[in-house]
C-alpha cells in the first residue's frame, strides 16, 4: 500500500510531506528529487524504482504529485488515487498551484488523513468529503449533533456518497458527453489507429433519494430489445452530426462511478443509480470502431534544394455543414535548422513560432463540409549534422459540438418514489462535446 | 549584472541567461532556447553581414546552449571567422567556441590550423597565447601533425616573450602526451633543458614539466638536466623567502618549481660530479633543517607547501638510498609526523616510512618507531591510515621483532576492517614463516590466523602451512596435537577442518598413543566436522579416513562402515561418490603391504617461490616496494627455513590450483597416485585414470619432478644454430608469418612488422606434446659485429605450458647501420627429463627495412646512372629455381619490400624496382632490375645501391628466391 505521499514544486522543494507508513524514511523525499526531478535525463516513465522504493507520480503544471511505497502494489490502483487526488483538491480550492497549496496547507493534510488511512484509499468522493472537511473555519463546528452524527452514518453507510434530505426547489439535470477523439493517419491518408475515449459527466441539483437509469445506444442492448423501443428516444437526443445512419454503437470497455449499481449492469446491461448531489463522473468508456473523423488532414512537403523547404497543408472539416467547429488549431512542425518561415493562410491566423519549432496555424470556426489550406516556405541554414530531419506528424486540436464515437443518449430516467415529483417534472439539459486528444497526421 | 563598457557588455547574452534561470521548468527553458535558436539562425542566415560584436555575442550564445546540454550543429564557421578578427575579446571567443565544441574531423580544421598560424607567427604575445591554449585544449593528433615541429621553435626563440614561453611549453606538453611520436625534440634538446636558467620563474616552473616528461622517455638526453637543476633548486632553498617576490606562497619560495625540481631528479641516479652531489646534499639538509625551524605563518597553506617540499626532498633521498646521514635524519622527521594532528601529515609519513624501512641504512631507525605505528594501528579512525600501518609494519618486521608486530597484527585482525583484512592474513602469514625461530610458533600463529580470520584465509596460506608441515620432521607431532585440540572447538572454520583433516591424515599416528586423542576419539571429532563442510573439504577429509585406515587398522570396521552408507556412496556429487567407492573397495581388497605403499606418507614438498608472496604481490600490484625488498630478504634468511633455497610448492599446489579442472582435487591425490601406478591392482590402475584427470601436471611431471630439480641446475651454453637455419632463413625473404620451425616437439610461428628502421617480431611457441614444458627460455643475442649493427632487444613474457602460448613473446629490432647476418634465437626446456636446446636464426634481413619509392622512367635510368662506380654494383647471373611464372615473380619481389615500377624499362619482360633501406644513421637507397631469360631458363641480376655492401648482401639474399 501507499507509505507516503510527497508534493513538491517545480524546483523540488517539498511543499506536502505525508508517510504513512514506516518503512519510509526521509531520505525518499530526497532521492525522488534527485531522481526525478532534477534527473540529468527527462524521466518520462510514471513509476521509478530507487533503491527498492517505487515512486509513482504525476504533474500537474508545475507541482509534482508522488506517491511512495515499499511494497508491490496494484500501480493502476495508485495513480487512480492520485487522479482522484487532483480532483478533489482541484474541487477545494480550484487549479493546483504553488500559490494555491501554500494557502491551503492545513486543508490538504485534513484531505490527506482522510483520504488515506495507513496507506489504504478510503472515500474520496467530493461531496462526501465537503460535508466534514469545510473550508469555512469556526463556522463548521455549528453543526448540531445530529447532523454529525449524520454524517457518520452516511461515510459508513450504504450510500456514502449522498445524504438524505436534500431538497431543491427546481429539480434540475445537466448531462454532457465529453469525447476526445486520437488519430494516427498516415500521409495517403490511410488511418493507422483510432480511437475514442468518452466521458459522461452529470450534474445533478434533485430532492430526496433519487433512483436514475440511463440509457445509451449501446449495441448490446439495442440487439436485445430490437426494433420496437429504439424509436421514442432517438429522435429526442438524435443531434450527433456526421453521415452515420447507424443506431448504435459498439464500446469496448467502460467503468461507472461507484454509485452504479455494477450488478445489475451486469445482469441486464442497464445503468441506474442514486446519484451523488452536484457534479460527478457517471461513466467512461471507450470506442474503436466505426469513428467519425471531423478533419481530414492533407499534408504535401516538399524539400527544394538543402535549404528551402515548402509546405502545403489542406484540412477538411467532414460533419454536417449545419455544426460549427471550434478552436482550431493545426501545428506543423518545422526542422530544427530553420531560419526563417514565410505563410501564406486563406483562412485564420498562422504564426511561426520558434520557442515550438512549429508553425501554428489557428481558426476560430468552421463550418462542415468545407476545407480550407495553409502554405508556408521554410528556410534552413545548411548545417554540418548529417542527420536527416526525422518529419514528426502534423497535429490538430479543436471541438465540436456531436460524439465523434456516435454515442446518443436515449434515456434518462428518474424515480423517486417518496417525494412527490416525477421523471417529467425534471428538467434534463444534454450536450455533446468532441475534443481532440492525439490527432496527427504523418507528413 | 556588473557594469561593463558599452562594448564589450553583451547585454543580449545577459538577457538570455536571466532568461534562462528564470524558466521556472525544463520545458520553459528548452522553449526558450529554441526561440534563441531560431532567432541566431535567421541571423547567420542572413543576408548582411554580421558585424564582429554580434557574431561574438551569437557565438557566445550557442557556446552557453552547448554547455546546458543541447545540440548545436550550426555556428562553426562564424567561429571561425572570429579567429581572423584583431579584436581579443573576438578571438578569444572564437578559440573558445573551437576547444569546446569543434572536433578533430570537422572540415573546418583546415581553416582553423590556419588561423592558428597566423596567430603564432603574428609576434602578438597575447594572440600566441590565445593559439597555443586553443591548440593544447584540442590536443588532437592533427594539432599534433600541424605544429609540433613549430612550438619548440617558439619555446627556445630567443626574442619570445615569457608568458608565450610558459604556454609554449605546457602545449609542447600536452602534444607530447597525445602523441609522443610527432613531437621530436632532436636538436632543440640543450636550449630546453637550459630554459632551468631562464630569468623567469613562471617559465622555469612551466618547462620543467615539460623536461621531466621528456627526460622520463629519454633520460639519457637529458641528462645536462641533472647540474643545472641542483643549482637552481639551490638557488631557491637558500634564498631568503622575499628574493622571489611573485613566486613567494606563504613565506615558502616557489613551493611548487622546488617540488617539481626535485621530482625531475628523481628520475635520474645521485649525480656523479662531487660538486654537484655536495650541492644538492646541502640543499637536502636545509631542507630537513628549515623543517624543524619554527612556522612563519600559523596558516594551513604555509605549512602545506613547506610539507610538500619537505615529502619531495624525503622521496628524493629514498631514491638515491645512499647517504645514510640523510635517510636516518628523513626517518626522524617523518617519525615526528606520526604524531602529528593531520591525518593527512600521518598518512604520508607512514606510506614514505615503508619505503625507508626497506633501506639497508634506515631500517633501523624506522624500528624504533615501532610503538607509535601500532598504536596508530590500534587507534586511527581512517582506514586508509590504518592500511598504510599495516604495510608499514610489514616493512619493517624483521627477526627481532617478528613476533611482537605477528602477535600485534593478528589481536588486530579481530577488528580490522573488511576490506583489508585478506591482505592482513597474507601479511601475517608471510611474517609467521619468515621470521619463525621455532616452527611450533608459527603452526600456532596460523591456526590462530585461521580461527581469527577464516573466511579471509586464503587457500595458498594453508597450503603452506601443510607444506611446511609436511617438510619439518619436528613440527609433525606439534601440529597434529594443536589441530586436534583446535578442532574441539564447537564451531570451527571450514579453513581449519581442511588443515586438520590432512594433518590428521598424516600424521595422526603420532599422538595416537594419548588416550585422549586415540584413533577413534580423532576420527569421530573428524568426523563431526563433515556435514558441515562443502564438497571440496569433503573430498579431502574422505582422503584423510582411507588414511586412518592404513594407519590404524582398528579404526577399519567404523570407516568402512561411513563409506557405505548411502550419503557418501550414492552421493549426488561425482567426486564423492567415486572416492567412498574406491576407498572402499581399496580398504576390503587391498592387503596391509600394498594399503601401505598406496597410502604412505606424503614425500616433502620441493620448493618453489612462496605462493603467498606471489599472490601478496598480485594483491598490490607492481608498485609495491616493499614486497619485492622483502623477496631479497627471503633469500637471506632462507637457511632459517630448514630447507635452504629450496622454495615451496610442488605438483600437489599444482592440483589445488585455479587451473584445475576438477574443483575437488586435493592434496593427497596425485602423491597417492603415482606408488599406485607402480602396484598393478585392478582398483590401482582405475585410480591412475582418475587421478591422472584431476591434475594438470599429469603423472609424468609429478613423477619426473625430482628428476627435473636435480637436472635443472647446470647452465648449459647454448646449442650451434641448426644446420637448416639458413635455410629457413631464406624462406623469409619475401614474406613476414608464416612457421618458422617445426619439429616433433615445438612448432614455431612468426609474425613480424617493419616500420622505417624499427621491426618487431612475434614468435609463437606451440607444444606439440601433451606434456608441459619445464623451465622453458628463449633468449635473443646478435653474435659477432652484428651486435653494433643492430639492436635486438626480447621481451620475453614467462611462456609454457600446453598448446599455443597465449602471449607470444615479442623481439624488437632497431637498425642502426647495414648487416648481412641474422640475430641468432636461442631456445632451451625440457622435455621429459632431457634438456632441449635449439638455435634459430631470427629472419630479420636487411632487405625487411625497405621503404619502396616510387618514380617514372625518366628518373630512374638518371638515379641508375649515378650509381655508377664498379662498387656500388653486385650482378649475379644465375639459373632459376622456380617457375618463371610473371605473377609469382611480382609477388616476391613486392614481398620483398620495394616499389615494383612498371613501364620504366624499355623491356617489358623485364623487372625493375626501387627502395630506400632506413637504419638509424642513413638511408640507402637502392634500385634494381631482374631479366628473365625464358629460354635458357636463366636470370641476370643487378643491384645498385649507394652502399656496397648493402648490394652485395641483397644480391645474395634474392638469387637464391628465383
Amino acid at each position: 500500500m501507499i507509505g507516503g505521499l510527497f508534493i513538491y514544486n517545480h524546483k523540488g522543494e517539498v511543499l506536502i510531506s505525508r508517510v504513512y507508513r514506516d518503512d519510509i524514511g526521509r531520505n525518499a523525499v530526497d532521492a525522488f528529487r534527485v531522481n526525478v526531478i532534477h534527473a540529468r535525463q527527462q524521466v518520462r516513465s510514471p513509476v521509478t524504482n530507487i533503491a527498492r522504493t517505487s515512486f509513482f507520480h504525476v504533474k500537474r503544471s508545475n507541482i509534482w504529485l508522488a506517491a511512495v511505497t515499499k511494497q508491490n502494489v496494484n500501480a493502476a490502483m495508485v495513480f487512480e488515487f492520485l487522479y482522484k487526488m487532483c480532483d478533489v483538491m482541484t474541487a477545494y480550492f480550484g487549479k493546483i498551484s504553488e500559490e494555491n497549496i501554500k494557502n491551503n496547507f492545513v486543508l490538504i493534510y485534513e484531505l490527506l488523513d482522510e483520504i488515506l488511512d495507513f496507506g489504504y484509499p478510503q472515500n474520496s468522493e467530493t461531496g462526501a468529503l465537503k460535508t466534514f472537511i469545510t473550508q469555512q473555519g469556526i463556522k463548521g463546528q455549528h453543526q448540531t449533533k445530529e447532523e454529525q452524527s449524520q454524517i457518520t452514518s452516511q461515510v459508513t453507510g450504504q450510500i456514502g456518497w449522498r445524504r438524505e434530505g436534500i431538497k431543491y426547489r427546481r429539480n434540475e439535470l445537466f448531462l454532457d458527453v465529453l469525447e476526445s477523439v486520437n488519430l494516427l493517419m498516415s500521409p495517403q491518408g490511410q488511418v493507422l489507429s483510432a480511437h475514442v475515449s468518452g466521458r459522461v459527466v452529470m450534474k445533478s441539483y434533485l430532492s430526496g433519494m433519487p433512483e436514475c437509469k440511463f440509457g445509451m445506444n449501446d449495441k448490446i442492448v439495442i440487439d436485445k430489445q430490437g426494433k420496437g423501443a429504439v424509436s421514442d428516444d432517438a429522435g429526442k437526443s438524435d443531434l450527433g452530426g456526421g453521415s452515420s445512419g447507424k443506431q448504435s454503437i459498439a464500446i469496448d470497455d467502460c467503468t461507472f462511478h461507484q454509485c452504479v449499481r455494477l450488478s445489475k449492469f451486469d445482469s441486464e446491461r442497464s445503468i441506474s443509480f442514486i446519484p451523488p448531489d452536484g457534479e460527478y463522473e457517471l461513466m467512461r468508456y471507450r470506442t474503436t470502431k466505426d469513428i467519425i473523423l471531423p478533419f481530414r488532414v492533407i499534408p504535401l512537403v516538399r524539400e527544394v534544394g538543402r535549404t528551402k523547404l515548402e509546405v502545403k497543408v489542406v484540412i477538411k472539416s467532414n460533419f454536417k455543414p449545419s455544426l460549427l467547429a471550434q478552436k482550431i488549431e493545426v501545428r506543423i512542425p518545422t526542422p530544427l535548422n530553420t531560419s526563417g518561415v514565410q505563410v501564406i493562410c486563406m483562412k485564420g491566423k498562422a504564426k511561426y513560432k520558434a520557442s515550438e519549432n512549429a508553425i501554428v496555424w489557428k481558426i476560430k470556426r468552421m463550418a462542415g463540409m468545407k476545407e480550407s489550406q495553409i502554405s508556408a516556405e521554410i528556410e534552413l541554414l545548411p548545417t554540418n549534422d548529417k542527420k536527416k530531419w526525422a518529419r514528426p506528424p502534423i497535429s490538430m486540436n479543436f471541438e465540436v459540438p456531436f460524439a465523434p464515437s456516435g454515442l446518443k443518449v436515449r434515456y434518462l430516467k428518474v424515480f423517486e418514489s417518496k417525494l412527490n415529483y416525477s421523471d417529467h417534472d425534471v428538467i434534463k439539459w444534454v450536450r455533446y462535446i468532441g475534443r481532440s486528444g492525439i490527432y496527427e497526421t504523418r507528413c | 549584472m556588473p557594469a561593463v563598457s558599452k562594448g564589450d557588455g553583451m547585454r543580449g547574452l545577459a538577457v538570455f541567461i536571466s532568461d534562462i534561470r528564470n524558466c521556472k521548468s525544463k520545458e520553459a527553458e528548452i522553449k526558450r532556447i529554441n526561440k534563441e535558436l531560431a532567432n541566431i539562425r535567421s541571423k547567420f542566415k542572413g543576408d548582411k553581414a554580421l558585424d564582429g560584436y554580434s557574431k561574438k555575442k551569437y557565438v557566445c550564445k550557442l557556446l552557453f546552449i552547448f554547455l546546458l546540454g543541447h545540440d548545436i550543429d550550426f555556428g562553426h564557421m562564424e567561429a571561425v571567422n572570429l579567429l581572423s578578427s584583431n579584436k581579443y575579446t573576438e578571438k578569444q571567443i572564437g578559440y573558445l567556441f573551437i576547444s569546446v565544441l569543434v572536433n578533430s574531423n570537422s572540415e573546418l580544421i583546415r581553416l582553423i590550423n590556419n588561423a592558428i598560424k597566423n596567430d603564432l607567427s603574428s609576434r602578438n604575445p597575447t594572440f600566441m597565447c590565445l593559439a597555443l591554449h586553443c591548440i593544447a585544449n584540442v590536443g588532437s593528433r592533427e594539432m599534433a601533425e600541424a605544429f609540433a615541429s613549430e612550438i619548440p621553435r617558439i619555446l627556445v626563440a630567443g626574442d619570445t616573450m615569457d608568458s608565450v614561453k610558459q604556454s609554449a611549453a605546457l602545449c609542447l606538453l600536452r602534444l607530447y602526451k597525445t602523441s609522443p611520436d610527432l613531437v621530436m625534440m632532436g636538436e632543440w634538446t640543450s636550449r630546453v633543458v637550459h630554459l632551468l636558467n631562464d630569468q623567469h620563474m613562471g617559465v622555469v616552473t612551466a618547462a620543467i614539466s615539460l623536461i621531466t616528461c621528456l627526460s622520463q622517455k629519454n633520460p639519457d638526453e637529458f641528462k645536462t638536466c641533472v647540474s643545472l637543476a641542483v643549482s637552481r633548486l639551490s638557488r631557491i632553498v637558500s634564498s631568503a623567502s622575499t628574493d622571489l617576490q611573485d613566486y613567494t606562497y606563504y613565506f615558502v619560495p616557489a613551493p611548487w618549481l622546488s617540488c617539481k625540481l626535485l621530482r625531475l631528479l628523481q628520475c635520474y641516479p645521485p649525480p656523479e660530479d662531487g660538486a654537484v652531489k655536495g650541492r644538492l646534499v646541502e640543499c637536502l639538509e636545509t631542507i630537513l633543517n628549515k623543517a624543524q625551524e619554527p612556522p612563519k605563518s600559523k596558516k594551513v597553506q604555509h605549512s602545506n607547501a613547506k610539507n610538500a617540499i619537505l615529502f619531495e626532498a624525503i622521496s628524493l633521498i629514498i631514491h638515491y638510498d645512499s647517504e645514510p646521514n640523510l635517510l636516518v635524519r628523513a626517518c626522524n622527521q617523518l617519525g615526528q609526523f606520526l604524531q602529528h594532528r593531520e591525518t593527512n601529515l600521518r598518512y604520508l609519513a607512514l606510506e614514505s616510512m615503508c619505503t625507508l624501512a626497506s633501506s639497508e641504512f634506515s631500517h633501523e631507525a624506522v624500528k624504533t618507531h615501532i610503538e607509535t605505528v601500532i598504536n596508530a594501528l590500534k587507534t586511527e579512525r581512517d582506514v586508509s591510515v590504518r592500511q598504510r600501518a599495516a604495510d608499514l609494519l610489514y616493512a619493517m618486521c624483521d627477526r627481532s621483532n617478528a613476533k611482537q608486530i605477528v602477535a600485534e597484527m593478528l589481536s588486530y585482525l579481530e577488528t580490522a576492517d573488511y576490506s583489508i583484512r585478506e591482505e592482513m592474513v597474507l601479511k601475517v602469514a608471510i611474517l609467521a614463516e619468515k621470521y619463525a625461530v621455532d616452527y611450533s610458533w608459527y603452526v600456532d600463529t596460523i591456526l590462530n590466523l585461521i580461527r581469527i580470520a577464516g573466511d579471509y584465509v586464503s587457500e595458498e596460506v594453508w597450503y603452506r602451512v601443510i607444506q611446511i608441515v609436511i617438510n619439518r620432521d619436528d613440527v609433525q607431532g606439534y601440529a597434529a596435537k594443536t589441530v586436534f585440540e583446535a578442532l574441539q572447538a564447537p564451531a570451527c572454520h571450514e579453513n581449519m577442518v581442511k588443515v586438520g583433516g590432512y594433518i590428521l591424515g598424516e600424521f595422526g599416528n603420532l599422538i595416537a598413543g594419548d588416550p585422549r586423542s586415540s584413533p577413534l576419539v580423532q576420527f569421530n571429532l573428524l568426523h563431526s566436522k563433515f556435514h558441515l563442510c562443502s564438497v571440496p573439504t569433503r573430498a579431502l577429509l574422505l582422503s584423510a579416513y582411507i588414511k586412518f585406515i592404513n594407519l590404524f587398522p582398528e579404526t577399519k570396521a567404523t570407516i568402512q562402515e561411513v563409506l557405505r552408507c548411502d550419503s557418501q556412496i550414492r552421493n549426488s556429487d561425482v567426486e564423492l561418490q567415486q572416492r567412498a567407492v574406491e576407498y572402499l573397495k581399496l580398504s576390503s581388497i587391498a592387503s596391509t603391504d600394498v594399503l601401505a605403499t598406496v597410502l604412505e606418507e606424503m614425500p616433502p614438498f620441493p620448493e618453489r617461490e612462496s605462493s603467498i608472496l606471489a599472490k601478496l604481490k598480485k594483491k598490490k600490484g607492481p608498485g609495491a616496494v616493499s614486497v619485492t625488498e622483502l623477496e631479497d630478504n627471503k633469500r637471506e634468511g632462507g637457511e632459517l627455513n630448514g630447507e635452504g633455497d629450496r622454495g615451496p610448492d610442488p605438483a600437489a599446489m599444482a592440483s589445488s590450483n585455479a587451473s584445475t579442472p576438477s574443483p575437488s582435487a586435493d592434496l593427497l591425490g596425485i602423491r597417492s597416485a603415482a606408488p599406485v601406478g607402480a602396484a598393478p591392482t585392478s582398483v590401482g590402475s582405475l585410480l591412475v585414470d582418475v587421478f591422472s584427470e584431476a591434475g594438470p601436471a599429469a603423472p609424468s611431471a609429478a613423477v619426473n619432478d625430482d628428476g627435473f630439480l636435480s637436472s635443472a641446475s647446470p647452465s648449459e651454453d647454448p646449442a650451434p644454430p641448426l644446420s637448416e637455419a639458413d635455410e629457413l632463413l631464406n624462406k623469409f625473404v619475401c614474406k613476414n608469418n608464416g612457421v618458422l620451425f617445426e619439429n616433433q616437439l615445438l612448432q614455431i610461428g612468426i609474425k613480424s612488422e617493419y616500420r622505417q628502421n624499427l621491426g618487431r617480431m612475434y614468435l609463437f611457441y606451440g607444444n606439440k606434446t601433451s606434456v608441459q614444458f619445464a623451465s622453458f627460455t628463449t633468449t635473443v643475442s646478435c653474435p659477432g659485429e652484428l651486435q653494433s649493427q643492430l639492436n635486438a632487444s626480447d621481451q620475453t613474457s614467462g611462456t609454457t605450458g600446453r598448446g599455443w602460448s597465449p602471449d607470444p613473446t615479442g623481439t624488437q629490432h632497431r637498425v642502426l647501420t647495414d648487416f648481412s647476418d641474422a640475430p641468432l634465437l636461442n631456445i632451451k626446456f625440457r622435455y621429459g627429463g632431457a634438456l632441449q636446446n635449439l638455435t634459430l636464426k631470427l629472419p630479420v634481413t636487411i632487405n625487411k627495412f625497405f621503404q619502396p619509392t616510387e618514380m617514372t622512367s625518366h628518373d630512374f635510368f638518371q638515379r641508375w646512372k649515378q650509381l655508377s662506380q664498379p662498387q656500388q654494383e653486385a650482378q649475379k647471373i644465375f639459373k632459376a629455381n622456380h617457375s618463371m611464372d610473371t605473377e609469382v615473380l611480382k609477388a616476391k619481389l613486392l614481398g620483398l619490400g620495394t616499389a615494383l615500377l612498371d613501364d620504366v624499362d624499355p623491356n617489358s619482360e623485364n623487372y625493375v624496382c626501387a627502395g630506400v633501406i632506413q637504419t638509424k644513421g642513413q638511408q640507402v637507397g637502392c634500385l634494381l632490375r631482374l631479366e628473365p631469360n625464358g629460354q635458357a631458363q636463366m636470370y641476370r641480376l643487378t643491384l645498385r645501391c649507394s652502399k656496397d655492401s648493402v648490394s652485395r648482401r641483397l644480391c645474395e639474399l634474392l638469387a637464391e628466391q628465383f
